[in-house]
């Protein structure tokens, strides 16, 4: 047990911290100190533009994707590196937030299933930001049942054909490739009829419409495809097999930890610390002392959790399932504490505009973005069905579905 | 970086794990709930012989001198094993104590006799209700007498000495209290049973009327030991939490995977995977706060004293988390003394007060944080 870095582990600190203040956009750091879940803005600049050219500087000098072999634009970092790295970037790493896709599941899922020509040509150009990336999943019918959707594939000669709609895609409308679930065979069970490909999201056939989302913000799409034609060669994976190259990419999803998921802590901390009540300073207040105690030991709990799988990845350890807890017990954590930072401001805690609310409106914020974040990436019950079913070894749902071919299954609640 | 524990620590884990599966089955623990026996004498006298009680104690007073990590491994299993011996106040708080502000005689003489299983000792604080502060301590400390009345005692009723909190000034300040070691079979010492909710662990009240006490450490020094002393019991019993956290989680695991009802294992049920999901997180980020506080207590880190009020929640609320919903996921059958879940339920309960309950160590942590942050 050693909490401390190693020799070499300081060494690589060193370095990063060197470079990070002589390179990064220090212009934009205070900003960027404020951003939070939910309100992210950059006075006067364009911040895919801004977030692509530090992407682009730290892929230059060897500091982007740095847990991906060095062939592929990375610099074949060990987890705990990666996470020096992550300690060190503080602030800037928020630069990251359109890259996270690509880099955390679409490029891994490249590595493992297309072929050595295209890893070459196509995933350097995505650890370095020039290119984005998104993950065409989701449908109106298949949210958390993924296997569930219905956009089709169909092969003429060496090309596809695809139709359908998906859903709920970050970030599609700046994206330039995509990689994409679709069904291949309607007349056999749900999980065995799907077949994986990537996309150019420039190709002929594709519609990004923006949703506006509850939060008022778009960072979501819907994205149509009308007889979008993608070559065989773009194939991942088997024909049918895209329920298990998927599975791939979303164990990659939890590779992606270490990032440190917010949960509003430090956030709700700063404020109570400054926040004046009628008795006197909220952190003197009994009650309000006692839930922060309460939501930091969870931020810690969550911040050694994460730590911990680190250091199994480190010794070679494949993450694991109970990986699952950190957006399962941020997310809701973060609406819970963004609604009592709004409480304890009174009938004030409702104002959210920039110049009216306490704090730049950052919980007002929070809380409206918060929903979003118990749904995306598995809900809260998904989460507790996975570390039911795959630490705790429950059974599984009974599923009705399960052996039924797609194209027989109900698609109804009530006629 | 390595946020985990050695493979030797492991393997010492599986070691106890083992003894403790063999020595103390849920059967010996009712020897104990049952009234039989104060404690488990031959389950003391065999983690003596396996170096257990004295695994943190230097091997020149006669321990393993292994260290605190390993007493932390060891803590867990003593918590999942629900051990019903005296082992947190002997070996957290007395033999800690002494550790920390014994003189070398003082030294000599307890701790060998503590890894060996030979003394119990404990930590007189309480004085009826309320958390430790040097406002509740009334018993006074004048010309090498103690008087006053100590309650509850953690495993007063069978210690052989207690490290006593005292008032040696009057202002009622930190510095006017000091600690003493008394030996409770002497005169002047009356030792009374009291009933609790754990009917494992036994609780006493002390009355001192002119008992012989020992210096321990500096005069007017005695509340800063006490705040280092708490600090490590704190995580070396939220490791023990830990461990009774993950027992109560596995105990209602194997239930719901058994248990049919409605033609299916009620495990399959989304209402009863989700309580035991919601289990295992609890129980996970208190492990994760236990580890920190692990490091931080066996490199005496600046680190201790957050590390410490964040494992004593975490753990805390866990153990109480879990032990509740292992009860529930079994139903009526986990209502009945028969079965093994309210020993967990009671253990829970009562650990959760004896270094001072949950609220108090919010305010400490938050205290700390702040600190923290200002420095």
């Amino acid at each position: 047990m050693n909490f401390d870095d190693t020799p070499q582990e300081g060494a690589f600190r060193a370095e990063a911290k060197a470079w990070i203040a002589a390179n990064a956009p220090k212009q934009y750091e205070e900003e960027l100190r404020k951003a939070s879940l939910g309100r992210f803005q950059l006075k006067g600049a364009n911040i895919l533009e801004v977030a692509k050219a530090w992407q682009k500087k730290k892929a230059d000098a060897g500091w982007a994707c740095l847990h991906w072999p060095k062939e592929y634009g990375g610099r074949g970092s060990s987890p705990i590196e990666r996470v020096i790295w992550q300690q060190e970037e503080g602030p800037f790493g928020r630069l990251s937030s359109m890259f996270i896709i690509g880099h955390g599941m679409c490029g891994p899922t490249m590595m493992a299933f297309a072929g050595e020509e295209q890893k070459r040509s196509y995933l350097p150009p995505l650890a370095s930001g020039e290119k984005i990336w998104c993950q065409l999943f989701s449908e109106p019918a298949g949210g958390s049942d993924v296997a569930g959707l219905r956009t089709r594939a169909e092969k003429h000669g060496d090309e596809w054909v695809i139709n359908g709609q998906k859903i709920w895609t970050s970030g599609a409308h700046y994206s330039d490739y995509g990689i994409l679930l679709t069904r291949t065979d309607p007349d056999v069970p749900k999980h065995k009829g799907l077949t994986m490909f990537f996309l150019d999201m420039k190709s002929p056939g594709v519609e990004v419409r923006p949703i506006k989302q509850a939060s008022g913000a778009s960072d979501f799409n819907e994205v149509y495809f009308t007889d979008v034609r993608i070559p065989d060669s773009q194939r991942l994976g088997t024909v049918n097999d895209g329920w298990n190259v998927s599975l791939t990419t979303l164990m990659n999803e939890r590779m992606s930890i270490g990032a440190g998921v917010s949960t509003g802590f430090p956030e709700l901390f700063d404020f109570c610390n400054s926040l004046m009540l009628e008795d006197g300073p909220a952190i003197e207040n009994r009650a309000v002392r006692s839930k922060l105690a309460n939501w930091a030991v969870k931020a810690s709990g969550l911040k050694y959790t994460s730590m911990r799988a680190i250091s199994a990845l480190s010794k070679g350890e494949r993450p694991g399932p109970e990986n699952s807890i950190g957006k399962l017990v941020a997310g809701s954590m973060i609406q819970d504490v963004a609604a009592y930072a709004l409480d304890l401001q009174g009938a004030a805690g409702a104002l959210s505009g920039i110049e009216d609310a306490e704090v730049a409106g950052k919980f007002q914020a929070m809380l409206l973005r918060a929903p979003g974040t118990r749904v995306e990436g598995g809900t809260d019950e998904i989460m507790r069905n996975i570390i039911a079913e795959r630490v705790l070894g429950l059974p599984g749902d009974i599923r009705v579905d399960k052996d039924v071919p797609f194209n027989k299954i109900p698609t109804k609640g009530r006629n | 970086m390595n946020f985990d524990f050695s493979d030797e620590q492991k393997q010492m884990r599986d070691e106890a794990r083992k003894f403790l599966s063999e020595q103390c089955p849920p059967k010996a623990v009712r020897e104990v709930l049952d009234g039989k026996a104060p404690y488990d004498k031959a389950l003391w006298k065999g983690l003596a012989e396996m170096g257990f009680l004295g695994v943190a104690i230097p091997e020149q007073f006669g321990g393993a001198g292994a260290g605190h990590l390993e007493l932390c491994v060891i803590a867990e299993e003593m918590g999942r094993a629900l051990a019903p011996v005296p082992f947190s106040s002997t070996v957290y708080l007395a033999a800690e104590a002494i550790l920390i502000a014994g003189s070398d005689a003082q030294k000599q003489k307890w701790l060998p006799k503590i890894a060996s299983g030979d003394a119990i000792g404990t930590l007189a604080l309480f004085e009826g209700h309320g958390n430790p502060s040097p406002k509740a301590v009334k018993v006074t400390a004048n010309g090498g007498v103690l008087n006053g009345v100590k309650k509850p005692v953690a495993d007063g009723a069978i210690a052989d000495f207690a490290v006593v909190a005292a008032r040696t000034g009057s202002s009622g300040r930190e510095s006017d209290f000091s600690l003493f070691i008394v030996d409770l079979k002497a005169g002047g010492v009356e030792v009374k049973s009291l009933t609790n909710i754990d009917l494992t662990r036994g609780q006493a009240e002390i009355t001192f009327k002119d008992a012989k006490a020992e210096p321990l450490g500096t005069t007017g020094e005695g509340w800063s030991v006490i705040t280092q002393v708490l600090d490590r019991a704190a995580v070396l019993m939220a490791f023990e939490q830990v461990g009774g956290a993950d027992r109560a989680l596995e105990m209602g695991r194997d239930y719901a995977l058994d248990r049919i009802a409605f033609g299916r294992p009620i495990g399959s049920f989304q209402a009863v995977k989700h309580m035991l999901a919601d289990m295992y997180v609890s129980a996970t980020l208190a492990r994760s706060n236990c580890y920190y506080g692990a490091w931080a207590l066996s490199t005496n880190a600046g680190e201790l004293p957050e590390a410490a009020a964040a494992a004593r929640i975490s753990a805390t609320q866990a153990f109480q988390h879990c032990a509740k919903n292992n009860i529930q996921v079994h139903g009526g059958m986990g209502f009945t003394w028969e079965f093994d879940c309210h020993m967990y339920y009671r253990r829970a309960n009562a650990v959760a007060l004896g270094l001072g309950s949950l609220s108090y160590w919010e305010d400490a942590l938050i205290d700390r944080m702040r600190k923290k942050n200002a420095a």
